[in-house]
C-alpha cells in the first residue's frame, strides 16, 4: 500500500500505520519524527528523509528506508531491523537492546551508544562505511560492525568505545590501539568471534549486493573491555 | 487545558538553518522559511528569528538599526540620543503582517544611519567601534529600547513565536537576500522575549545557536572586561561578543576563531604530527583559555560576504550540510535541506569542532 505523507504530522502517520496489515510504503516522507515507533508486525518502506528516532522503541517491525536517516534511530529498540540505504545520522541504535540496524553507508557521531544485551537478546548494529567519534559509547552489549567499504582514511572517529564494558566492536581492517581507552583491548577477530556475526554479515551482503565471502574472508579487529568491570577503580567498589 | 510543569513534557531542541548562494545572487526569505517547518517540533513557540544579507542594496553604505521599542514616548527620547550620535539618513516602521500567531509585539522600527564625523574624531574611534559603543550603551542603559541588529545592508528579524510565522510577520518572501541564517527557539533559561530570540548581532555578526553552553559564566566574565555588556542572560549573546572580539578586536581569522571557542582536547593537539598547527592549537588553547565554548552547540554565524557553521568539540548536537550549485545549504536535520532544495548533492555532517566556512566570491555581494 502506499501513503503519501507529504505535509503529514508524525501522530496522523503513526495512526495510518497501525491501521494498516499489509506492507506499506510512505512517499514524500519529509522530517516527521518518531516513525513505527514501538511497532511490530509491520514491514515499512520509506522514500525521503525520515526524522528523528526512527523506529524507536522498535518491536518486531521491519524497516527500509531508501536514502539517508536523521538522528537518534532505532532508540531504545527491543526487536525487528531497520536497514539504512544511506548515511545515518548521530546516536544511532541509542540504548538498543534487541534487533538489527543495518546502514550501507557511514553513520555519524555515538553509533551503538549504550547498546545492551540479555540472554537472547543480542542487537547487531551493521555500518558499511566509517563510523564517526565515540562509536559504542558506554557500550554494554550486544555487537557493533564497522565494515568500512569503500571508505578512505580513518574508518573510525576520535574516542571510539569510551566507556564501554560490554559487548563487541568489529572493524574490517586495522586500527590502533592508541586511539582506544586503557580498558579496551584489541585483538584479532577468531574464528569464534567471526561465527557470531557470520549470519548477519551474509545477510547484510546479499541485502546491498556485495559478496559476503570477500567481506568475511578479510581480516577483522575486535575491540572488547578487558575485565567485567573495567571502571571499578574510577567509583566505588561494588 | 492548561498544563503546569512537571505534567507536560515538551520534546525540541532547537532548531536551525542556513542558506547561501557563493555567487551572490539573491533569494527571497521564502525559503529559508519554509525550512524551518519540518523541524517545527524543536522549536515551542517562545522564539524565531532569521538574519538576511545583502537586503539593503540602496542603502549598502549605512549602518541598519533594527530596534524594538516598549513605546512611543521611548522611541521618541531614543531617537533623540541617535540624533547626537548619527546622520539619520531614512527612519521607518519595520513592515509586519498582523497574523494571529503572533501578538504583543512592540514598536518595531528601522533606522539607516551614519556615525558623525565630528563625534568619531572627537572620540578618536573607528567607525565599527563606534557603533558597537552606541548599541551597547542603549541596551544597558535605555531601558524599553532594544537594538537587535547594526550591520550595513543586512538585517536581523526576530520575535515570539514559531520561526515560520515569524517569517510571515516580517513578511521576509518580500526581502532579497545572499544569505540567509534562521533559528526555531525552544528557551531553556530565560522565559522568552523578543529580544532574546535569535539571532543575535552586533555590527554585520549574526549567531543563530542550538544548544546550551556550560561556560557561559566563565565566557562573560572574560568578555565584560573588553567593554561588552551581556544584558539578556542569554548564553548565545556570549558567542556573538566571543566572536566579535576575536575576529574585529584580535583580528583572527575565522578558522582560528573555531579553534578557540572549538578548541581541539590537548590530547588531540598533543598527537597532531603537523607541527606548525600542533603549535598554533597549543598558542590559541593558552592565550584564549576563558573563550572555550563547553557544553553543546551548533551554530551558524553570519558575516557580510559569508557564513561559518560549527559544532562543539563533542558534537553534542546535530548540523548538516548540504550543496546544489551555487549554494550552500546547513541545517540541524536533512529535511529542512530538502525543503530548500530537494536534490541537494554532498550532503554530510562535519565532525565536531570542524568548521565549515562559506565565502561568496569577492565583489559578488
Amino acid at each position: 500500500m502506499l501513503f503519501n505523507v507529504t505535509g503529514l504530522g508524525f501522530k496522523e502517520l503513526n495512526e495510518k500505520l497501525r491501521g494498516s496489515n499489509s506492507p506499506v510504503t510512505l512517499s514524500g516522507c519529509c522530517g516527521q519524527r518518531f516513525i513505527a515507533s514501538g511497532m511490530k508486525d509491520k514491514c515499512i518502506t520509506i522514500e525521503g528523509v525520515p526524522g528523528n528516532a526512527l523506529g524507536s522503541y522498535l518491536n518486531g517491525a521491519s524497516i527500509t528506508v531508501n536514502g539517508n536517516a536523521q538522528d537518534a534511530v532505532g532508540d531504545t529498540m527491543n526487536d525487528g531491523e531497520i536497514i539504512i540505504h544511506g548515511n545515518i545520522g548521530d546516536a544511532a541504535g541509542y540504548a538498543m537492546r534487541g534487533g538489527k540496524i543495518y546502514i550501507k553507508g557511514n553513520a555519524g557521531y555515538r553509533a551503538g551508544i549504550h547498546m545492551k544485551e540479555y540472554k537472547e537478546k543480542v542487537p547487531v548494529m551493521i555500518i558499511g562505511g566509517s563510523a564517526g567519534s565515540f562509536l559504542g559509547e558506554y557500550q554494554a552489549g550486544g555487537i557493533i560492525v564497522v565494515l568500512a567499504l569503500n571508505t578512505s582514511g580513518k574508518i573510525v572517529g576520535n574516542f571510539p568505545c569510551t566507556g564501554m564494558h560490554g559487548g563487541k566492536v568489529f572493524f574490517r581492517g586495522n586500527v590502533l590501539q592508541n586511539d582506544f581507552p586503557q580498558n579496551i583491548s584489541l585483538r584479532p577477530a577468531t574464528s569464534a568471534d567471526m561465527g557470531s556475526v557470520t549470519e548477519q554479515i551474509s545477510e547484510y551482503a546479499s541485502l546491498f549486493g556485495y559478496d559476503k565471502e570477500k567481506i568475511l574472508n578479510s581480516p577483522f579487529t575486535v575491540a572488547v573491555p578487558d575485565s567485567k568491570n573495567p571502571y571499578k577503580q574510577m567509583y566505588v567498589a561494588n | 487545558m492548561n498544563s503546569i510543569e512537571g505534567q507536560i513534557r515538551i520534546p525540541s531542541g532547537c532548531a536551525i538553518a542556513a542558506v547561501i548562494s557563493k555567487d551572490g545572487n539573491r533569494l527571497t526569505g521564502e525559503k529559508i522559511v519554509n525550512s524551518m517547518k519540518p523541524m517545527h517540533d524543536r522549536s515551542n513557540g517562545l522564539g524565531g528569528g532569521f538574519a538576511a544579507y545583502g537586503i539593503y542594496p540602496e542603502y549598502r553604505d549605512f549602518y541598519a538599526l533594527h530596534m524594538f521599542f516598549n513605546d512611543r514616548a521611548v522611541r521618541k527620547s531614543c531617537e533623540v540620543f541617535l540624533k547626537e550620535r548619527f546622520e539619520i539618513i531614512r527612519s521607518e516602521i519595520i513592515p509586519t503582517r498582523k497574523i494571529p500567531a503572533i501578538t504583543d509585539e512592540p514598536v518595531i522600527w528601522r533606522y539607516f544611519v551614519a556615525p558623525l564625523l565630528s563625534q568619531l574624531n572627537n572620540l578618536q574611534l573607528d567607525e565599527k567601534e563606534y557603533v558597537a559603543r552606541t548599541v551597547m550603551k542603549i541596551n544597558c542603559e535605555m531601558p524599553g529600547a532594544y537594538v537587535f541588529s547594526s550591520g550595513k545592508n543586512m538585517g536581523a528579524f526576530k520575535a515570539v513565536g514559531f520561526p515560520e510565522d515569524v517569517g510571515v510577520f516580517y513578511q521576509l518572501d518580500e526581502y532579497e537576500g545572499y544569505s540567509w541564517t534562521a533559528h526555531g527557539r525552544y528557551p531553556t533559561n530565560t522565559p522568552g522575549w523578543w529580544g532574546g530570540a535569535h539571532p543575535f548581532t552586533l555590527l554585520d555578526y549574526s549567531i543563530v545557536h542550538n544548544g546550551e553552553i556550560s561556560s557561559y559564566d566563565a565566557n562573560r566574565r572574560f568578555i565584560e572586561m573588553f567593554g561588552y555588556q551581556c544584558t539578556l542572560q542569554t548564553d548565545t549573546e556570549v558567542i556573538t561578543y566571543i566572536m566579535d572580539y576575536l575576529l574585529r578586536v584580535q583580528k583572527l581569522s575565522l578558522g582560528e576563531a573555531a579553534s578557540v571557542i572549538a578548541a581541539p582536547f590537548w590530547s588531540l593537539i598533543e598527537n597532531k604530527t603537523d607541527l606548525y598547527d600542533k603549535k598554533k592549537h597549543e598558542f590559541l588553547r593558552t592565550v584564549f583559555p576563558s573563550l572555550l565554548i563547553t557544553g553543546p552547540f551548533s551554530i551558524v554565524f553570519g558575516f557580510n560576504g559569508g557564513l561559518m557553521a560549527l559544532n562543539d568539540r563533542l558534537k553534542l548536537r546535530s548540523m548538516v550540510v548540504g550543496e546544489k550549485d551555487d549554494k550552500v545549504f546547513v541545517a540541524s536535520e536533512e529535511a529542512a535541506i530538502r525543503v530548500m532544495e530537494p536534490n541537494a548533492e554532498n550532503m554530510y555532517a562535519p565532525a565536531g569542532g570542524e568548521p565549515v566556512m562559506i565565502k561568496v566570491k569577492k565583489g559578488a555581494f
